[in-house]
């Protein structure tokens, strides 16, 4: 169907919620509100690393409006992780931490109380003993012997293809010789790129507000990016009937990945199963900096094998995935990462170990270009390295390597949809870089002008 | 120390509230009165997400003590609304897609008309310093620069054609 | 020391999708007596405009009025199953299950009004106007509220329709990591002209100049809020934003937006964006997504700007005057 043919797909139709937006009608959960609600704040680790010796509520429990408190005796299912909803595990985070913490932040206890402030109060009147353990927070130190191990299983990485029988330390992908390339090239590029933790920074932070209904069913406001997500996994780590829970949505305060994450909901619905009552948990602004996950720290070494003509031949890259203390949607991550460390190019022969390390430091989890925002930079910065080092000009090597549709990318799957070369050749014409006439004339459909 | 009531005046209706010393106007607009288009952020004055006009200036609520308004004019969100229709800053807002997940909006159309009320024809400077104490992290904020840049030509528009009637 | 500039490209693909563990979404659609249709979903909006290009694509698909076609989401209690919105998924997924659902749904409303023509359904066409017609004669129309009411108060049946899209799951070869993680991939290229004050380490993005390739733009202006945002969060991301600015050093925490550092209005660069369409095989209407890419380019675009303006490369982001003083000073 052309788009001559369309009536309103194509058409820059006016948002349909900014009505709502620009009169301030929209209701966010925060907007939400209901008599007699409790608020839940949480009691969390002021260490990195430790063992929880014991939690002493007395102090807590005298200031005016403390309700009660939470601890992860109280959660059905404690420890739990997202993904289990699609067939990862092992199960690695608790809802409440139980006999020790990985992350200074980590939750420890929940209070409620009649007011915020109150909650707040007694939440900092909370006494914990805690014996500090040795800790890691640096991807490589990790894997070292004598790293402080974080995980029951005896690693401070995800192990990948146990569904196949097989424990592996990374995600692999091989494909070609790597090394007969290596040998083949006339240059190698070896370069270590890094990234730091990202905050997705919502203008609305995370939260939910919880209503118990007369009929046994609890009600759960909330801005969760995947309502399912959620209810299913808080109905697992409840052990509560699924239809029991009633989620509603669906208008977010700005995400960004950021709300992908199963944190807040199963808590806050467990407290309104013990008291009775409605239960709100949002989010401070400091909880949204220091406690939400963020983007992953990221470390990759690249090693690249080129031709004196500027073609890539051979590309290794081992890289690392700092997930901070938990699961959470990093395993998955490094996968989508692994499938794209190659960029938008042909590279004959491929060798990839990407690893997923736990460390003591927040965790980390989804956010906007997951994986692949990292690998775009490396890629790119990469090309650039290796054009200057071949004596070529930056958008020559990259139509010289671009892929075409019909190549095999490294992880075996057939390019299909490319248009690497089209948008370079628009980016040129728009910036009035005049292309010569090869690459002008280059489409993505043509394999056989291809790869010099 | 003991509650007292502030009188002010809510989008233009005469108001009284009992509030407790240090609660912020966010807190009695949002929570005692239910006036929530006025978003709340950070309560820590960062991202502008709160801000209401009073006697015709942007602040932000979430820092601003309920006794510093007694007596002076409060505008929100709901108060800039028209009856029928909307202000041709909001108008301006939907038109250019300013708005995305929209937290901010409130607080960027009452900075927008702060600025337009003293500035009727703003150079795209003015609207990048009046905005600098707002937090977007949809848009990037240019098409709300774009947004009350078309406002002021719309507002600019209809007062021209009143001046010829 | 000097104010210098220099210009830097970069280009990537992303993925539309996720299928780690299979991608579903499902979505339901109604005719109501008065012949509006509810899509009833469990998908959210995030901002990014999702509520509008679903009611665009199910108008589309039905041809009847954009107005007249509602979106109910999301509620678990009344939408079906959706994965959820991430990945650059939900336009794709959710749009499928929407057209197919429309399909179904459109199927039964073109029944209803052949009977009430007298008229063979192949026979007839929708104007997206609101009215059903006999191709070729114009004058043999019936109103979709005339259709709507009939199916149900005359004919008895529900104009309704199911939706489902499934990337199906790929197991990831153990060995050599084959799998197949996504639906098709969309594409971009940024031009980025930055200038380096040699003096502070500051870099200034004067401008950012993309070609991006969507497949379909189901609404323009919301693929363009997309590439703006995601370009200024992209420049953000190469020059500004950590929670952990000495990674692995842990000794500093932000508690706000005093203290986590981002671009404000005074920063934004210019700008400017083609957008080119080459419809996706899948995709609905030829759709890609598009909202996680447009925050990739700008990066490694602005890395290699700071290089072509002042011969330092950087290897670690964000780029920060710090980290541009220390590598002038290293190079001499």
């Amino acid at each position: 169907m052309t788009a001559q043919e369309l009536n309103v797909v194509g058409q820059s139709v006016p948002r349909r919620d900014g009505l709502g937006h620009v009169t301030g009608k929209t209701v966010y959960i925060d907007d939400i509100s209901f008599p007699d609600t409790l608020y839940l704040k949480m009691v969390r680790s002021p260490i990195h690393h430790g063992i929880i010796r014991g939690i002493d509520f007395s102090e807590a429990e005298k200031v005016p409006g403390f309700v009660r408190a939470l601890t992860w005796k109280d959660v059905p299912k404690n420890i739990y992780t997202i993904l289990c909803l699609i067939g990862v595990g092992p199960d690695d985070e608790p809802v409440l931490a139980q006999d020790k913490v990985l992350w200074q932040g980590e939750q420890i206890a929940a209070i409620l109380a009649e007011s915020e402030a109150a909650a707040t109060e007694a939440a900092d009147k909370v006494r914990l003993d805690l014996e500090e353990l040795p800790a890691v927070f640096d991807v490589e130190e990790a894997l070292k012997p004598g790293a402080p191990i974080l995980k029951p299983w005896g690693t401070n990485y995800f192990v990948y293809d146990y569904e196949h029988g097989q424990s592996n330390a990374f995600r692999k992908v091989r494909y070609g010789d790597v090394q007969r390339g290596f040998d083949q090239a006339d240059y190698i590029v070896e370069e270590r790129y890094t990234t730091s933790p990202i905050e997705h920074a919502p203008t609305e932070t995370t939260g939910c507000i919880v209503r118990p209904e007369p009929n046994g069913r609890y009600t759960v406001y909330t801005n969760t990016q995947a309502l399912f997500f959620s209810l299913d996994n808080s109905a697992l780590i409840l052990q509560a009937p699924f239809q029991n829970l009633h989620f509603v949505g669906g208008t977010v305060g700005g995400g960004f990945g950021g709300k992908v994450d199963v944190i807040v909901e199963p808590i806050a619905i467990l407290a309104a199963m013990k008291t009775g009552r409605p239960v709100k948990y949002r989010y401070t602004r400091q909880e949204e900096m220091r406690i939400s996950s963020t983007r992953a720290a990221w470390r990759l070494y690249y090693k690249d094998g080129v031709m004196k003509d500027g073609r890539i031949i051979a590309r290794q890259v081992i890289s690392y995935h700092d997930a901070g203390a938990y699961n959470r949607h990093s395993p998955y991550a490094v996968t989508k990462h692994a499938a794209n460390l190659s960029g938008p190019y042909n590279i004959p022969n491929v060798h990839i170990d990407a690893h997923c390390v736990y460390t003591n430091r927040q965790p980390s989890s989804a956010m906007r270009g997951f994986g692949v925002t990292p690998a775009s930079f490396a890629v790119e910065v990469q090309m650039d390295r290796i054009a200057e080092l071949v004596g070529m000009d930056p958008w020559e090597i990259r139509f010289l390597n671009a892929y075409r549709n019909g190549d095999m990318r490294p992880h075996q799957k057939e390019v299909e949809d490319a248009t690497l070369i089209e948008v370079m050749q628009a980016a040129a014409e728009m910036t009035g870089h005049d292309l010569p006439a090869n690459l002008k004339a280059m489409s993505s459909w043509d394999k056989e002008a291809q790869h010099g | 120390m003991a509650s007292r009531i502030v009188e002010f005046t809510l989008n233009g209706r005469l108001t009284e509230v009992m509030v407790k010393p240090l609660t912020t106007v966010q807190t009695v607009l949002r929570e005692q009165l239910g006036y929530t288009a006025t978003k709340s952020g950070c309560k820590q004055g960062g991202c502008g997400s709160c801000t209401v006009l009073v006697d015709g200036q942007p602040m932000m609520s979430c820092l601003l003590p309920a006794e510093d308004i007694a007596g002076q004019d409060v505008v929100t969100l709901e108060g800039l609304t028209p009856r029928d229709g909307l202000h041709p800053l909001q108008q301006a807002f939907v038109d250019n897609y300013a708005a995305q997940c929209g937290y901010c909006t409130s607080g960027m159309i009452l900075v927008g008309k702060a600025l337009l009320d003293s500035n009727p024809e703003p150079l795209r400077d003015d609207i990048i310093d009046a905005l600098a104490g707002n937090y977007c992290r949809c848009t990037a904020y240019e098409p709300i620069i774009e947004a009350i840049q078309d406002a002021a030509g719309r507002m600019a528009a209809s007062n021209g054609k009143e001046a010829h009637r | 020391m000097a104010k210098k500039r220099g210009t830097g490209m970069a280009a990537v693909n992303y993925p539309t999708g996720m299928n780690l563990g299979g991608d579903p979404s499902q979505a339901l659609i109604h005719a109501t007596t008065t012949g509006n249709f509810v899509i009833s979903l469990s998908s959210t909006d995030l901002g990014q405009g999702l509520k509008t290009v679903i009611a665009q694509i199910g108008a589309e698909t039905l041809g009847v009025p954009f107005d007249t076609v509602l979106v109910d989401t999301a509620d678990t209690d009344t939408g079906p199953h959706c994965m959820g919105t991430f990945a650059s998924r939900a336009t794709h997924r959710v749009g499928n299950a929407v057209m197919q659902a429309a399909e179904e749904a459109k199927k039964v409303m073109m029944e209803v009004a052949a009977d009430e023509l007298e008229a063979s359904a192949d026979d007839l066409e929708t104007d997206g106007q609101g009215m059903i017609r006999v191709k070729g004669s114009p004058d043999r129309a019936v109103s979709v509220i005339d259709v709507a009411l009939a199916a149900h108060f005359k004919y008895a049946r529900t104009i309704s329709g199911r939706g489902m899209f499934m990337k199906p799951k790929s197991p990831v070869d153990p060995d050599t990591g084959k799998m197949d993680p996504d639906s098709t991939e969309a594409h971009a290229c940024t031009v980025a002209e930055v200038e380096v004050d040699t003096e502070t380490g500051v870099v200034t993005v004067l401008s950012l100049r993309s070609a991006y390739e969507v497949g379909r733009q189901v609404n323009p202006g919301l693929v363009k809020g997309q590439i703006v945002g995601g370009a200024f969060m992209g420049m953000a991301h190469a020059l500004y934003e950590t929670t952990a600015p000495y990674y692995p050093a842990t000794d500093y925490a932000p508690t706000g937006f005093s203290d986590y550092v981002l671009p404000g209005p005074a920063e934004l660069p210019v700008i400017e964006s083609v957008v080119l369409e080459y419809p996706s095989a899948n995709g609905p209407y030829g759709v890609k997504g598009v909202g996680e890419m447009t925050a990739n380019s700008p990066i490694p675009a602005i890395v290699n700007a700071i290089y072509n303006a002042v011969g330092v490369r950087i290897n670690d982001l964000p780029v920060t005057p710090e980290k541009v003083l220390r590598a002038l000073e290293a190079k001499g």
